[in-house]
C-alpha cells in the first residue's frame, strides 16, 4: 500500500493497562493528523481521600493500580510520614525495599513476557507462546510466580498489600520464609539470564527509531534508585527535593485526554526504566550491568522501544538487591516491632520508582489527622505527552512503511511505554 | 465445544484482572477449559458474541453504561468480578460527597467543566444492567474465580459463602480484632477471603459487600461489649459501599 492515504484509528490499544487510543491520518502523503488520546473513565481518587483517616489513605490509594498497588501503598506511607514526622526502622526500609522490588519484577516480567514479547514473535498474544516457545513462556511464569509470592509472604497479599502500614508493618514475615525466598532468588538468576537471552535474540525486530528527551526520574548518592531518592532530571544540574515535585510536574489538561498531562523543561518528559537507565545506569549491580552490555544496552539510550530491554536488565538488579535485602534480615534476625502513629497536622509529599517511574503523592492532614488536600501524580501522566510527541516525530519519519507495519509500530511504541492508563485516570 | 469467554473492564484499577494472570500456570489449564476471545490487556482481537462475560469495574458514565448493555445483550451469562463492579468498591466514596461538580472541581480545578470529564454518581454493574454470577473482593481472591469459572463450565452454581467473615476468622485461630482494640466490619461483610485481613493484623474493611441478612443486632451487640458506637463504624461502611441497611 502507498503511504499516500492511510487511516489508522486503533481502539483501544491492546496488551496494555487501560484505554487508549491512537489516530492517524496521512492524505496525498500529507500527515494531516497523529493523535494519542485516552477516553477513560477518572475515578477522583484525590476527592475520595478528602476526609479520610490517615490510617485509611494507604489501603485507598492504593486502589489506584493494580499493578503498582505497592508503589502506591509507599508513596501515600511515606507522604503521611513526612507529613507526620514518622521515622521507620531499618528492618522496615529493608522490608519495604524487598516489596518494592518484588513488584518491579512482577510488573516488569509480566510486561516483557506477555505484553511485549508477543509482538516480537509477530504473534497477538501469549497464549500461542505457550505451544511454539513452551519453555520461555514457563519461565516467565516462573519468576512471575516468584515476583508474586514475594509479595504475598512480605506484603500479607500479592495486590493491595495488607501488612503494610504507617511506620512499618502490622506483621512481619517469619525467618523461615525469608530463607525459602533467598534460595529461590538465587536460582532466579540462571533463569534471567536465559529470559535476556530470549529477549536478545528477537531484540533486532524493535524499531530503530530514535529521539532525545527529557528524562526524569529519582536518583540517590548509595543506589540505582527505586524507594528512596531526591528528583533528577538530564536537563538539570543538580537533584531537586522531593518536596519541590510541582516544580517538576506542571500537571495540566488537554481536550485529548482525561487524564492530565505533564511538562518540565520541554514540551514532554520521559519517566520509567529507561529514564532511571539514563540518569542512574553507574549504579547498576555488577550482572545487570553485564547484562545490560550483552543487550547492547548503552546510555544514554534515546529509543523509546528499548524501554522493554531496560527493564530486563531492572529485573536482574531487583533479583541482585533482594539477595542482598534478605541476607541483611537473616543475618540481623527479623522482629514483631510495634508501630503507630500520633496524628499531627501538617502536609507530606512522598516519591518511589514504581515500574513505570516516578510516582508522588502529596497529602495535607489537619490536627486530628484528617486529609485536606491530596494530589497524586502518576508516571504514566508524565509520560502522556512524549508518547504524543514520539509519534509526531515517527509517524512522518516511517510512514513510507504503509499502513499495517506503521500502525504495529504505533502500538509497540505505546507497549514500550507499558503504560498505566487507569492509573493515570484516577 | 468450549465455553467462549471474554473480560471488560470499566472504571478500576485492573487489579482483579491480574489476579487472573496470577493464576500463572493454572492459565495455561484455563486455557484448556475455556476460549478466551476477548481480553483487551492480555491479547489483540475482538468477538461478535460471548458465552461468559466478566465484567470488572464499576459504571460512572452514559457511555459506559451504554457500552456495558451493549455486552449484556451479546453475552449469555454475565458475571461482576471485583469489588468495583460488585458493590461500586472504592469507587462509591466519591458519592458521599452528593454533590458531583464539587468532586470535580477537587480533582480538576479550572478545567473540571471540560466535557470530557463528565461524569456520574458510580454504579455497580448489577445497578445497570442484569448480572449472573459475582465474584466478591478487592481484589478477588483467585482461588473463588476459578471455582465460579469451572462452575459455569460444568453448568453448576458456584457455591459462595453466605455467612460473615467472623466464621472464617475464627475456623482461622486469629485473635478477634475488636480484642486488638481494632473496629472490625468482619461480622457483617460476606466470607470467602479466608478472614485474610483479620489474620495479618488488619480489621476487616468489608471489601466483599455485606453478607446476606446481615444480623444487625448481633454487630450492635458487638460494639455496645467494645464500648464503641455506630458511628465509629459508619465511616468505614463508607470503604466500599457496604449495602447501606447494614448498622441500622
Amino acid at each position: 500500500m502507498s503511504s499516500n492515504a492511510i487511516h489508522i484509528d486503533v481502539h483501544h490499544v491492546t496488551r496494555v493497562e487501560g484505554h487508549g487510543k491512537i489516530l492517524v491520518d496521512i492524505d496525498k502523503g500529507e500527515v494531516k493528523t497523529v493523535r494519542w488520546s485516552v477516553p477513560e473513565a477518572p475515578r477522583f481518587f484525590e476527592a475520595m481521600v478528602v476526609g479520610r483517616d490517615c490510617t485509611e489513605l494507604q489501603p485507598i490509594t492504593s486502589r489506584i493500580c493494580g499493578i503498582c498497588s505497592i508503589g502506591h501503598s509507599f508513596a501515600s506511607l511515606k507522604a503521611t510520614e513526612a507529613a507526620m514526622g514518622v521515622i521507620i526502622s531499618e528492618q522496615t526500609r529493608r522490608l519495604r525495599k524487598i516489596l518494592n522490588h518484588g513488584e518491579n519484577l512482577q510488573s516488569h516480567v509480566l510486561h516483557v513476557g506477555y505484553l511485549a514479547l508477543p509482538d516480537l514473535f509477530k504473534v497477538g498474544s501469549v497464549i500461542p507462546l505457550a505451544t511454539t516457545h513452551k519453555d520461555a513462556v514457563l519461565l516467565v511464569v516462573k519468576l512471575h510466580r516468584l515476583a508474586n509470592e514475594t509479595c504475598d509472604i512480605v506484603g500479607g497479599r500479592t495486590t493491595h498489600p495488607i501488612r503494610t502500614c504507617i511506620g512499618g508493618f502490622t506483621k512481619v514475615p517469619a525467618e523461615k520464609e525469608l530463607a525459602g525466598l533467598k534460595a529461590r532468588f538465587e536460582a532466579a538468576i540462571p533463569d534471567l539470564k536465559t529470559l535476556a537471552g530470549v529477549v536478545k535474540s528477537v531484540a533486532c525486530g524493535l524499531p530503530d527509531f530514535v529521539r532525545e528527551t527529557e528524562y526524569v526520574s529519582l536518583t540517590d548518592p548509595a543506589e540505582y534508585a527505586l524507594y528512596d531518592g531526591m528528583i533528577k532530571s538530564t536537563d538539570v544540574k543538580d537533584a531537586i527535593p522531593v518536596d519541590r515535585y510541582l516544580r517538576v510536574t506542571n500537571e495540566y489538561m488537554n481536550s485529548q485526554s482525561t487524564a492530565k498531562w505533564a511538562k518540565f523543561n520541554r514540551e514532554s518528559y520521559m519517566a520509567g526504566a529507561l529514564a532511571r537507565f539514563n540518569n542512574n545506569h553507574a549504579q547498576l549491580s555488577p550482572l545487570a550491568r553485564a547484562v545490560a552490555a550483552d543487550l547492547g544496552l548503552a546510555a544514554p539510550c534515546y529509543n523509546p522501544y528499548f524501554n522493554t530491554v531496560v527493564q530486563v536488565v531492572e529485573c536482574v538488579y531487583s533479583v541482585e538487591k533482594t539477595i542482598e535485602h534478605l541476607n541483611w534480615l537473616l543475618d540481623k534476625g527479623i522482629k514483631n516491632e510495634p508501630a503507630s502513629v500520633k496524628p499531627r497536622e501538617g502536609r507530606g509529599v512522598g516519591a518511589v520508582e514504581v515500574p513505570r517511574g516516578i510516582l508522588f503523592h502529596d497529602y495535607t492532614y489537619d490536627k486530628k489527622g484528617r486529609c485536606v488536600k491530596a494530589n497524586c501524580i502518576i508516571p504514566t501522566n508524565q509520560n502522556h505527552a512524549n508518547i504524543q510527541k514520539d509519534m509526531d516525530k515517527l509517524v512522518p519519519q516511517f510512514k513510507d512503511r504503509g499502513k499495517d507495519e506503521l500502525q504495529l509500530m504505533l502500538e509497540m511504541l505505546v507497549r514500550a511505554y507499558d503504560p498505566c492508563i487507569s492509573c493515570s485516570t484516577h | 465445544m468450549k465455553p467462549r469467554v471474554a473480560f471488560f473492564d470499566f472504571a478500576c484499577c485492573e487489579g482483579c484482572q491480574l489476579q487472573v494472570a496470577n493464576l500463572e500456570e493454572d492459565i495455561l489449564g484455563l486455557v484448556n477449559l475455556v476460549d478466551v476471545v476477548e481480553f483487551r490487556e492480555v491479547l489483540t482481537g475482538n468477538a461478535p458474541d460471548y458465552d461468559v462475560s466478566f465484567i470488572e469495574g464499576s459504571i460512572t458514565r452514559p457511555e459506559d453504561e451504554a457500552r456495558l448493555k451493549d455486552i449484556r445483550s451479546r453475552s449469555k451469562l454475565l458475571v461482576s468480578y471485583g469489588a468495583c463492579a460488585a458493590t461500586g468498591g472504592v469507587n462509591k466514596i466519591k458519592n458521599v460527597w452528593g454533590n458531583i461538580e464539587k468532586v470535580k472541581k477537587e480533582v480538576y480545578g479550572k478545567d473540571a467543566g471540560m466535557p470530557h470529564l463528565a461524569t456520574y454518581p458510580t454504579k455497580a454493574v448489577h445497578e445497570v444492567v442484569k448480572v449472573d454470577y459475582f465474584v466478591h473482593g478487592c481484589p478477588i481472591t483467585r482461588s473463588e474465580f476459578l471455582k465460579v469459572v469451572k462452575a459455569l463450565v460444568f453448568g453448576t452454581t458456584p457455591d459462595i459463602p453466605e455467612y460473615p467473615v467472623c466464621v472464617e476468622c475464627k475456623m482461622c485461630g486469629n485473635e478477634c480484632m475488636f480484642d486488638k482494640g481494632g473496629v472490625c466490619l468482619g461480622p457483617v461483610t460476606r466470607a470467602g477471603c479466608n478472614a485474610i485481613c483479620p489474620g495479618n493484623n488488619v480489621s476487616c474493611e468489608g471489601c466483599r459487600g455485606a453478607v446476606p441478612n446481615p444480623n444487625n443486632n448481633a454487630m450492635h451487640e458487638v460494639l455496645a461489649k467494645y464500648k464503641l458506637s455506630v458511628d465509629d463504624i459508619k465511616r468505614q461502611f463508607t470503604m466500599y459501599a457496604l449495602d447501606p441497611e447494614v448498622g441500622k
